[in-house]
This record gives C-alpha cells, structure tokens and sequence, in this order.
C-alpha cells in the first residue's frame, strides 16, 4: 500500500450500514480534503442520512471506520467534534426561543467564533430584523435559514447538511451556495446529500452513488 | 479545545432549558397539582380521623411525589428529541454527561422544586407535626433530586420509542423505591421521637451515588437511543 495522501482530513474505510437487517450499503470508503466536498446521492432509503449520522458520530457504522487526521473519531469523540457542524432533516431550532436565542444557544454549545456575531449570521442568511421573533412564527424556509445561519457562528472546518435545499426559495438556495462557496475557499470541508444539483466547481467534488 | 468554555456551554443549557420551561408554565404546573390533588384526595378516601392521617401521612406526600416526578420525565429529552437539538446537544465538543447534569439540574429546579415549596402546607394538612414538617423538607431535599437523577436514565434509555412511557414506569419505579422507603420512614422515625440521622445518612449516600454515575449512564444510554 502507497503511503496514505497526507492532505487527506476525512476517510471513511469500508463502510458498512445495516438498518433492520437490511444492508444499505456496504464497503463504502472514500477520502476527503480540505476545500472538498462529498456529495452524496443515492434514491430514498439508500442511507444518505444514516451515512451523515454515522459522519457525525452520532450512529457508529456497522462495520468499517471512520477517521479524522488518520484517528478514529469514536476514539477522538470530543476533539473530532470540536470541528463539525451538522444541519440533519430536524432543523435543530427550538421554536420556543428566538432567533437570536437559538443562534446564541448553538456558538455557546460548541466552539464560538468569536469574528462572527448574531446578527452578522443572520444578515448572511437575509434574516436581518427577525433577531427577536420566535423561531415558532418563522415559515418552514426560515426556520432552515436559521438552521443554516448556526454553521456561520462556530469554527467549523467540516459541515454536514442534510439535504440543506428542503424548504428553501430559489433566493435561500443560492445563499446557501454561496455560504458553501465561502466555506470552501477558507479551506473548509463538506459533506452533503442532496437532490438539488449544486452549482460548485467540479474538480472540488468527490461523488459517492448509494444506490449503485 | 479550551476549558474555561466547558462552564458556559453548561450554563447556557440551563438557562435555555430554564427559560424554555418558563415559556411552557403549564407543563410545570401538571405535575405540581397532580401532587396536590392525590394528596389532597386521600383524606377523602379514606376519613378524616387525624390520627390515622399522621399515620400515613408521610407515605402519602412522598408516594405523591414519586408520581409527580415519574409524570414529569417524559418531558426531559422529548421536546430535544423531537425536533432535532438532542442531535446537537449530542454533537457539541463538551463532555455530554456534563451536559446532562445541566439538564437534570433544570429538571429538578422546574419539577423538584416546586413540590418543596408545596410540601410544607400538605404536610399541615395531614396533620403533621412541626418535626415531621422539617424532616419531609430535609428528606425531599435529598431525595427529589434523586428521582430526576435516575429517572433521567430511563428516558435516555426510552427516548426513542414511540409508547416509551410505560416501559419507562416499569424500569424506574423500582429504582425508586429505595428513596421512597427511607424518606417516608425518615418522616415516621421523627415523629415518633427516634433519630433519623441513619435515613438521612443513606439517603445523602444514594444522592452522591446518583450524582456520580448517572450523568454518564444518561450519556451512554442516550448514545444508544440515538444509534
């Protein structure tokens, strides 16, 4: 075996997903660099979520690992968190506080950039104004905005969206695009499924099809 | 990752979960009356005679209590689980049984503490004497605390089950029942002129116990949940 590419951040080594004794997918790997993004594709139910959950931690895979700087992040926990920021099918908003409170909620959760206010989020998002209102009277499209505008308040370097463009105007999708243009030029990584073909530079995307 | 940040992710869940419960006044209030409307039934039930009201009066506000508090849990990860911050919680860079204990410290304050505040004035009601009063406070000062400690693993564990409630009941009653036996017989002993300083002794021990090794048990088993 060739010496691994040092650049490599995120590997993912024979991955294996069983969901109620069906095998969603199996022997998966793929590698990732830094101003790269995964996409992920694959028909309904072929583990585009379970594949994220298991990049975030949150489901340990089946079989296979998954490492961070060639350490794996079961192993890392704390230190692998520390870098990810992750938008899944929930929103994450808590409808019973405000924008700003939820926004204030999730930089004092993880890991606060401290060059980026609230409101400065939020106007990246085109939300400017709605700083006080509760996320309850906010529409489905700005509730995921604001979703959204919590991966601007953490030093992330790895995103993972879970189909980020649900719910979304044609206005929201192009911010979304261009937050994640933004990301990646400061060396940031990606890891997204969607349905909704994204408009980035080819050469920067590593594809993975599930349902093949 | 920098460790003074560790006290303000704790003190931002609490206060988040402070206010949210503030924001649903009525759900604190569900448990607190249903503690005062059993308590207040049984003298119905079973007659007014005052001395057999002493008698079981001390079971009667702590069995009451259980109950509240077992009412009062289901409400501690469903809200989070439902609409996707549990996820976020889960995925923070901070230790989540540290994280937990902040939740469990707002569930005791918006359900724990309020059944102290009422406690008093039940006990009156049945007829309990000023030593008996001051040994039910002690005793729910020690033992509320327990029940959301360890009633918090149990809905870890049931979190996401779509009927968990039941199966809920049945893992964490047993486990009370401990707290039950020697805060009710804590209240009796005192009423009766013994020393209850062995009660209290235990029961400090199963809440040092509980703050120990629950935060963690609530860490893992939600990891499970969550799997």
């Amino acid at each position: 075996m060739t010496d691994p590419d040092p650049a490599i951040l995120l590997e993912g080594r024979k991955l294996t997903c069983i969901r109620d004794d069906r095998e969603l997918f199996s022997h998966l790997s793929f590698a990732l660099k830094p101003s790269q993004v995964l996409l992920i594709e694959g028909r309904n139910g072929s583990g585009k979520t379970s594949l994220l959950r298991m990049l975030s931690g949150i489901r340990m895979p089946d079989e296979g690992d998954i490492t961070w700087n060639n350490n794996d992040i079961f192993k890392l926990s704390t230190d692998y968190r520390e870098n990810i920021a992750y938008v899944g099918h929930k929103d994450g908003v808590k409808l019973d506080l405000t924008a700003n409170e939820n926004l204030s909620f999730a930089k004092n959760l993880g890991n606060p950039d401290p060059k980026i206010n609230n409101e400065a989020a939020l106007d990246a998002v085109f939300m400017t104004g709605f700083e006080d209102v509760l996320a309850r009277k906010l529409s489905a499209g700005q509730q995921r905005r604001l979703a959204l505008a919590r991966l601007l308040v953490t030093k992330s370097k790895l995103w993972i969206l879970d189909e980020p463009f649900t719910s979304l105007d044609v206005d929201g999708i192009s911010v979304v695009e261009k937050l994640i243009k933004n990301h990646l030029s400061e060396e940031g990584m990606l890891v997204m499924s969607s349905h909704h073909s994204v408009s980035l530079e080819e050469e920067s995307i590593v594809r993975i099809n599930l349902s093949q | 990752m920098n460790t003074a940040s560790i006290p303000r992710a704790f003190s931002a869940l609490l206060k988040r979960d402070l206010t949210l419960a503030f924001r649903h006044r009525a759900e604190i209030a569900n448990p607190l009356l249903f503690f005062v409307l059993i308590t207040a039934l049984f003298p119905l039930g079973i007659g007014p005679d005052p001395a057999i009201l002493k008698e079981v009066g001390p079971g009667i506000i702590w069995v009451a209590a259980l109950l509240a508090a077992l009412l009062s849990l289901d409400s501690v990860f469903r809200s989070d689980f439902e609409d996707g911050t549990l996820e976020q919680i889960m995925m923070s860079p901070h230790p989540l049984s540290l994280l937990m204990l902040a939740k469990v410290m707002a569930h005791w304050l918006t359900s724990g503490l309020p059944l102290l505040i009422v406690a008093p004035l039940l006990g009156l009601f049945l007829g309990l004497s000023g030593v008996e009063i001051k040994t039910l406070l002690l005793t729910l000062v020690l033992g509320t605390p327990i029940l959301s400690l360890v009633g918090a693993i149990g809905v870890a564990l049931t979190v996401g089950l779509r009927s968990g409630g039941m199966i809920l009941s049945l893992l964490v009653l047993p486990l009370y029942i401990p707290v039950l036996i020697f805060s009710a017989g804590a209240v009796n002993a005192s009423g009766a002129g013994l020393t209850i300083s062995g009660h209290l002794s235990l029961l400090t021990a199963l809440l040092i116990l509980a703050i120990s090794l629950s935060p963690a048990a609530i860490a893992s088993s939600l990891r499970v949940s969550l799997n």
